[in-house]
């Protein structure tokens, strides 16, 4: 009979009775609180199923709402009854009607029994914690809470407002310095009686009842004042989610909750029928337990919190669509951009899905369809090679795209002909991008067209326009993208020193430097080109200077292949 | 958004309220077993035609999730399925001649049983065809996703379309009473959806998945919505707006999240896809009935006749809701 439970009920009383039998069962005396909302006869009834109980009392009914001080002055109503009724009491419990006790009572019992002197209540200073939630911390007891949060959220928040824009401030009765913690502790009755008996009691309360949640505060501050040893953590499971309430346990819980090493859990789920015929009905069957492994509950729920904070970066979908600038990237992974290097050398695409171990597509944005790797006309995810359904929502197109195929790295072709101005900024803030320019390369194709030059001369102004635009946002400061540009000329004169680079960056080439490299379009002729088209009145200026003489930048034609010494 | 655009949408909710007591005189009882409804049960709404060979499995799969009692409006169907909701014991039957498309495709009929008997419950709206998939729906009952969101003070769930067809030719495997729809039509799109913001509503307007794929790759613009709010917790004063994308008042839409973090959702498995769509299709063109002078069944024909197969080579067999979770098109948001 050294252990005695105060336990605050207001909804469930089925599952409350069980759970007071269970206790009851083990010879714990029991004070039990209803609070004042629940209707009269739903009370009635529930002390009724109760009434064959000797060692069960029913305290004063308060209106507990969340948050108010009614709760405090529940529990230290019922603990008072618990001390003056049941002197042989020590430790004092204090649970809840959705509370389910996971190892045998008597293990409890023997546990505090062990353990005469010591309090177990979650008590730390608010300045070392980061648990509070919605910014109010400090907050919590140097302003008045007269105001309900839930029902009256206009008043609470304009009365805070207000506070602090008078600077209206409370100052701590007697010096205390404010702890909180859990609400679910277990007190002996040396520390509980003090604070109970406290002259300066009232003093206390006038300050804490119009703290925010004093439920939380109340007790862990002042059994600071009172306790010979205090143990700094709860005895009962209880976890909370981002918004500071309690995570529900469920049927599927049951065998996390056999790894658990404390001695109630909360909350329960009242329908779970397994976890209560497990944990109450069968006692030795329920512990048959694994070896305790609590940190995979906290994992658990740890995980649930950050992804309801966080999401899961890359991923759009129909509960999460976040605006802009809150997408921790539009993309899910790193993916690479080319641009001009499929113009300048003739089989860059298989070259590069040869030298690393990339999906190598085309021109995904071009006009006509989208160029998946190998020919493709549906890729993972069964997203479809349609032009015009890329080009209806081209963010998501991309964004699914490097979603679907996770685990792959994904590389695409671009250039000025492609549909790409929809999502440009979008790739050139992702920092997933890598992005490499040769420009001016748009003009190879055009050098190598079968087409009268009027058009050829059109053409290549409209592209040196597009480009030119796309360059400026290249370089603009917003830039999040890693980014590399070089001029054509600049990029033949040593081709293989970028595209070493690039790889060692993509990181999955073979370390040995490039077995292999592309074959570079012939470009014979191709300073007289541009010199034509200079003739003409069109200066293309994107490629760098290349000189009008014929076989200056010659490659070299299956005599000598360009090399890397590393 | 400025009071004006407010008070239009008040006047938007008032219209749809009003349409939906204009249209519930056409409405005549077959079945009212309404008196049977608890307090606390999760109400389910459907308005069907000629879907009798879809009824027992339907109701099984609801019944086994937790629902408390089906209300059900019938428009005229001839295949005996109104017999057989009338014999359900927790089944509420309507039955109506009047025209789906004036009831603007079901919604007034059912906005008024839903003010009339959905106060205060969750109620779930789904069609025949479409069955409703949430987190860990393997090992928790409906009640307790509704008990959780009421504890998180949320009022509305979402749940997307997702379109399931079988491999192979539509029509290839027949489907008998009884039998899990999804047997045959096993088959998804994973990753091809495409989100845009309603700004007016605050929903997200979703589409893609193989519709898109098949049937609209050329004008993605018709292609059908995917988004829907199935469930809410009912209050007199809600209505639907359009089907179910759509409800009103707006803040019912916002079921997802915006800065970065997931909030939990749901999917509603699209069982349309089997042997019998083709016939349905084609029928449903005569009858003219559906959205947008039934651009999308014009559309299904089309491509019916030549070649109905959904399936490619990156279509997903669907297992469970974990597997939907890990492909990103549900979420757990904070319930563990």
């Amino acid at each position: 009979m050294s252990l005695g439970i105060v336990m605050l009920v207001h909804t469930a009383f089925g599952r409350a009775e069980q759970v007071a039998r269970h206790w009851a069962a083990s010879g714990c005396p029991l004070v039990i609180h209803v609070d004042r909302a629940v209707p009269r006869k739903a009370y009635d009834a529930f002390v009724r199923s109760l009434s064959d109980l000797p060692d069960l009392r029913f305290a004063k009914r308060h209106r507990c709402e969340w948050g108010m001080w009614g709760l405090v002055a529940a529990t230290q109503n019922a603990s008072e009854i618990m001390l003056r009724e049941f002197p042989e009491v020590r430790h004092v419990y204090l649970a809840s009607g959705s509370c389910l006790p996971l190892r045998p009572v008597q293990e409890l019992i023997d546990y505090l029994a062990a353990r005469p002197h010591t309090d177990f209540i979650e008590s730390a200073t608010t300045a070392d914690v980061p648990w509070t939630i919605g910014g109010l911390d400090q907050e919590r007891f140097t302003l008045r809470f007269p105001f309900s949060w839930r029902k009256h959220r206009f008043l609470f928040d304009k009365y805070v407002a207000l506070q602090r824009l008078v600077r209206l401030r409370r100052r701590m009765p007697n010096g205390i310095l404010p702890h909180m913690g859990s609400q679910w502790w277990c007190l002996t009755r040396q520390t509980l009686s003090a604070i109970l008996q406290d002259p300066e009691r009232a003093t206390y309360e006038r300050y804490f009842s119009k703290v925010w949640i004093p439920d939380e505060s109340y007790f862990q501050t002042l059994a600071r004042q009172y306790s010979r040893q205090i143990e700094s953590r709860s005895l009962t499971l209880s976890k909370f989610d981002y918004q500071g309430k309690p995570h529900i346990f469920y049927d599927d819980h049951l065998q996390l909750l056999r790894r658990s090493d404390c001695f109630v859990a909360r909350k329960i789920w009242p329908h779970a029928n397994r976890l209560y015929e497990a944990f109450l009905t069968d006692q030795a069957g329920a512990m048959k337990r694994t070896e305790p492994n609590p940190g995979k509950i906290d994992r658990i729920f740890a995980k649930a919190v950050e992804r309801r904070t966080c999401g899961r970066p890359g991923l759009y979908m129909q509960s999460r669509f976040p605006v802009e600038g809150r997408e921790n990237g539009l993309t899910c992974a790193p993916y690479s951009v080319f641009e001009g290097f499929s113009d300048l050398f003739e089989n860059f695409e298989s070259w590069l899905a040869r030298m690393t171990a990339m999906r190598v597509h085309g021109h995904i944005f071009a006009p006509e369809r989208v160029e998946f790797a190998d020919g493709q006309t549906i890729m993972a995810g069964a997203l479809s090679d349609s032009a015009a359904l890329r080009d209806y929502n081209p963010r998501a197109f991309l964004a699914s795209l490097i979603w679907n195929t996770r685990g792959e790295r994904q590389c695409f072709q671009l250039g000025p002909k492609d549909m790409f101005q929809a999502v440009e900024w979008d790739i050139v803030k992702d920092p997933n991008a890598q992005i490499s320019v040769i420009s001016g390369a748009w003009a190879v194709p055009l050098f190598q067209s079968n087409a009268n030059f009027a058009d050829i001369r059109c053409e290549a102004a409209r592209l040196q326009q597009i480009e030119a635009q796309h360059l400026k946002v290249l370089r603009s400061q917003w830039v999040r993208a890693k980014v590399r540009i070089w001029t054509m000329a600049e990029f033949i004169e040593s081709p293989m020193e970028p595209l070493q680079a690039i790889i060692d960056e993509i990181g999955k080439a073979n370390p040995r430097g490039l077995a292999e490299v592309p074959r570079m379009t012939d470009l014979t002729g191709f300073g007289q080109f541009l010199q034509v088209l200079k003739n003409q009145g069109m200066h293309p200026y994107l490629m760098g200077d290349f000189s009008a003489e014929a076989g200056l930048h010659h490659p070299s034609d299956g005599q000598r292949k360009p090399y890397l010494v590393r | 958004m400025g009071i004006w655009q407010s008070y239009r949408m008040r006047l938007r909710r008032k219209r749809a309220k009003v349409r939906a007591f204009r249209k519930h005189f056409s409405l005549r009882p077959v079945a009212d077993r309404t008196g049977d409804i608890r307090p606390g049960d999760v109400l389910l709404f459907s308005t069907l035609r000629d879907e009798y060979v879809r009824l027992p499995y339907f109701l099984q799969y609801y019944r086994d999730l937790g629902i408390g009692h089906f209300l059900i409006v019938d428009n005229d169907s001839s295949d005996g399925g109104t017999d057989y909701l009338a014999r359900q014991p927790d089944v509420s039957l309507w039955t109506t001649k009047a025209s789906y498309k004036r009831a603007r495709f079901g919604v007034d009929w059912l906005n008024w049983l839903q003010g009339r008997y959905g106060h205060g419950h969750w109620t779930l709206v789904v069609d025949p065809d479409e069955f409703f998939i949430y987190p860990f729906c393997d090992t928790r009952p409906i009640r307790a996703l509704t008990d959780w969101l009421d504890s998180s003070a949320v009022r509305s769930f979402g749940a997307m379309l997702l379109d399931m067809y079988p491999k192979g030719r539509i029509d290839a495997a027949p489907y008998r009473a009884g039998q899990d729809p999804l047997e045959i039509a096993a088959w998804f799109d994973p990753g091809n959806y495409m989100i845009r913001k309603n700004r007016l509503y605050g929903n997200l307007w979703i589409q893609g998945g193989p519709r898109a794929r098949v049937f609209f790759a050329d004008n993605p613009k018709k292609a059908p919505a995917l988004n829907k709010t199935p469930l809410v917790r009912w209050d007199r004063r809600y209505a639907y707006d359009s089907s179910t994308h759509m409800l009103l008042p707006r803040g019912l839409n916002l079921t997802y999240d915006e800065w970065g973090g997931e909030r939990a959702s749901g999917i509603l498995l699209h069982a349309k896809f089997l042997d019998r769509f083709t016939a349905k299709a084609e029928e449903e063109l005569i009858r003219r009935q559906h959205y947008a002078g039934s651009v999308e069944y014009r559309a299904y024909a089309a491509h019916a006749r030549d070649n109905p197969e959904l399936w490619c080579k990156w279509s997903e067999k669907y297992i469970n809701w974990r597997q939907l979770e890990i492909l990103g098109l549900m979420s757990k948001g904070n319930w563990a």
